[in-house]
């Protein structure tokens, strides 16, 4: 019998721990992949984030480390100027990314920093019970938004990829979703043509992946796809923003 | 032997390059504002990594992420900017990573001054970030000693896989010394490598966490931990003495104070009052038991700092009710001076 689909390498046996319906496993699976098929995972180190993603190291199957919440690109930075011919990557969600580490982001995006990020943006806060996040959509009710977010309160939905674009540094920024088949390939290519723009030292690349949160957004697995299709693209486009 | 006038930031930074650090990550602040501007041109032309970090926050994680590949890392800031760094500091505590920190102290709370200061000891030595962990901190007295200890620090950091800090300050930071530099070869460090990550060639992926979420297993860590601590305080304890036998008072300082008191010392012993010093060089461990044989001997103890009495504590403790302990001390940048130092053994002696 021929296999046509086998596990990754690159991840770990372990069973993944995310709530049903989440985009957390398809999204490490994707990196995996791309990380095989690159074929840089023994040369790979990845700087797992603090939110869902936290244990990282338990899912893929190469060198990780923990950072602090939000210092990601700082660490991965500390990696890369003293080892430039390893491939580096953070994973973070948008707590991480675009709250408490927007400074690190945005610093070693302007840097050109020779890494990549992985951005999960599922607007909401999702370890810690479903909290408003900087990408939160005005109107969306969250444990901290009970009302729905309210621009004058709480400001508005932060655009990582609109924000980044005006970057000098910045070699590669795409956004994509993993609600659907289509869009699960769009989004692998997108990662594997971050990882590499890092493999051919063009500077700072940074994915941003749409992903469903069912749980935190009290909605059941299906109709989450239906809100990320519906709802959480047209604040959030898909698109390349910038490829250099 | 070659000898040097040197600035004391600019020995703290020769110390770390002929110790091997390979890379540096810093952030402006003053009174410290020398070690990134000489790093910047030292560690390029030997091809190393500088890199000014865009916060302290940032500088303090970029030498944890390096500190995971085992590479000699380092950083260094003042008060402040110290207080930023304590989350990484936590971190890398937590994370068993070995990484040299220094601490040129200003006058705090707050944004302080830019005066040298003693300030920062209970935040150096009794934690400072979050969680049960210590840190080997070295207190420099001379410009010499910058470079001695920024040069020992490194290799310290990597037998016990820990952050040592060197806990400066201001004026010695800014001071100007003869500075005698041994001719050392550059180091290559023969403690284990088995921890780091560098990409899992040839063998099992490795990770590097402080999340320990299963029942038990932080607090097996902790006390793993713990034993290093102790091995650590068993081991490493530094300190210097002058005229203790006999002494009837014992000026207990670190630092820059150590040096006034030193003078303030000789000037009591010609006046005929027999003044000894024990000036404690690591202050984490602090140590206790040089302290602890003196009090049976000597009945008066003063401690000099530039602050408003932390080292103070650790002196009692040590002396357990022994003997009694005075305190004279400034805060707010403001340095004690040999007269004041004098004047108190006086008080105390009754004479």
């Amino acid at each position: 019998m021929n296999k046509i689909l086998t596990k990754p390498e690159a991840l770990k046996d372990n069973p993944h721990l995310y709530c049903p319906g989440c985009g957390h496993g398809i999204i490490h699976r994707l990196v995996a992949e791309v990380i095989d098929e690159l074929g840089v995972r023994e040369k790979t180190i990845a700087v797992a984030p603090v939110g869902c993603a936290v244990f990282a190291y338990d899912y893929f199957n190469f060198d990780v480390t923990e950072a602090p919440h939000g210092r990601p690109p700082a660490v991965a930075t500390g990696i890369k100027r003293v080892l430039p011919d390893r491939i580096v990557f953070s994973y973070q969600g948008d707590g991480d990314l675009a709250a408490i580490g927007t400074a690190e982001t945005i610093h070693a995006a302007n840097r050109g920093e020779n890494i990549t990020i992985i951005f999960v943006n599922n607007a909401t806060y999702g370890m810690t019970g479903g909290q408003m996040a900087p990408t939160t959509l005005i109107g969306q009710k969250t444990a901290t938004t009970p009302f729905g977010r309210d621009p004058k309160r709480d400001g508005y939905p932060m655009k990582v990829c609109e924000l980044l674009s005006s970057l000098e540094g910045v070699s590669y920024l795409e956004r994509v979703a993993v609600y659907n088949p289509a869009n699960i390939i769009k989004a692998k290519k997108a990662i594997k043509k971050a990882f590499q723009k890092q493999i051919d030292g063009k500077g700072f690349s940074l994915v941003e992946v749409l992903s469903q949160c069912p749980v935190d957004w009290g909605m059941t697995p299906k109709d989450s796809i239906k809100w990320v299709e519906e709802t959480f693209v047209k604040t959030f486009p898909l698109g390349v923003f910038k490829d250099k | 032997m070659k000898k040097v006038l040197m600035k004391g930031n600019i020995a703290l930074c020769e110390g770390a390059i002929a110790a091997g650090c390979m890379a540096y990550f810093g952030y402006p602040i003053t009174p410290q504002n020398e070690v990134p501007a000489h790093m910047s041109k030292r560690m390029v032309e030997l091809g190393r990594v500088f890199l000014q970090s865009e916060s302290e926050l940032a500088a303090i994680n970029m030498v944890l992420g390096s500190a995971v590949t085992g590479t000699r890392a380092m950083t260094s800031s003042s008060s402040p900017g110290i207080s930023l760094k304590q989350e990484g500091i936590s971190y890398l505590a937590g994370c068993e990573l070995p990484c040299v920190i220094a601490n040129i102290q200003r006058g705090g709370p707050g944004l302080g001054n830019i005066a040298g200061s003693q300030g920062d000891y209970f935040q150096s030595t009794k934690g400072g970030g979050h969680g049960d962990y210590r840190m080997i901190v070295l207190a420099p007295y001379s410009v010499q000693e910058m470079y001695n200890f920024a040069y020992a620090s490194f290799d310290l950091a990597e037998k016990y896989r820990n952050p040592v800090l060197i806990l400066s300050d201001g004026i010695i930071g800014q001071m100007m010394e003869p500075v005698e530099i041994a001719e050392v070869k550059e180091k290559k460090t023969s403690y284990p490598k088995d921890w780091t990550l560098q990409g899992c060639k040839g063998r099992e992926p490795r990770f590097i966490r402080s999340l320990l979420m299963d029942e038990g297993a932080l607090e097996k860590h902790n006390l793993k931990l713990k034993k290093k601590f102790d091995e650590i305080t068993k081991n490493e304890v530094r300190y210097e003495t002058y005229e203790v036998e006999d002494a009837e008072i014992i000026i207990v300082a670190f630092g820059i104070s150590a040096r006034v008191a030193k003078t303030a010392m000789k000037k009591a012993r010609k006046e005929g009052i027999k003044a000894g010093l024990i000036r404690p060089v690591t202050l984490w461990p602090f140590p206790s038991e040089i302290v602890a044989k003196y009090a049976k001997t000597c009945k008066n103890f003063l401690v000099v700092e530039m602050n408003l009495g932390q080292m103070v504590e650790d002196v009692q403790l040590a002396v357990c009710g022994k003997s009694d302990v005075e305190f004279l001390g400034r805060p707010g940048g403001s340095a004690v001076n040999e007269k004041e130092v004098f004047d108190k053994i006086k008080t105390i002696k009754g004479v």
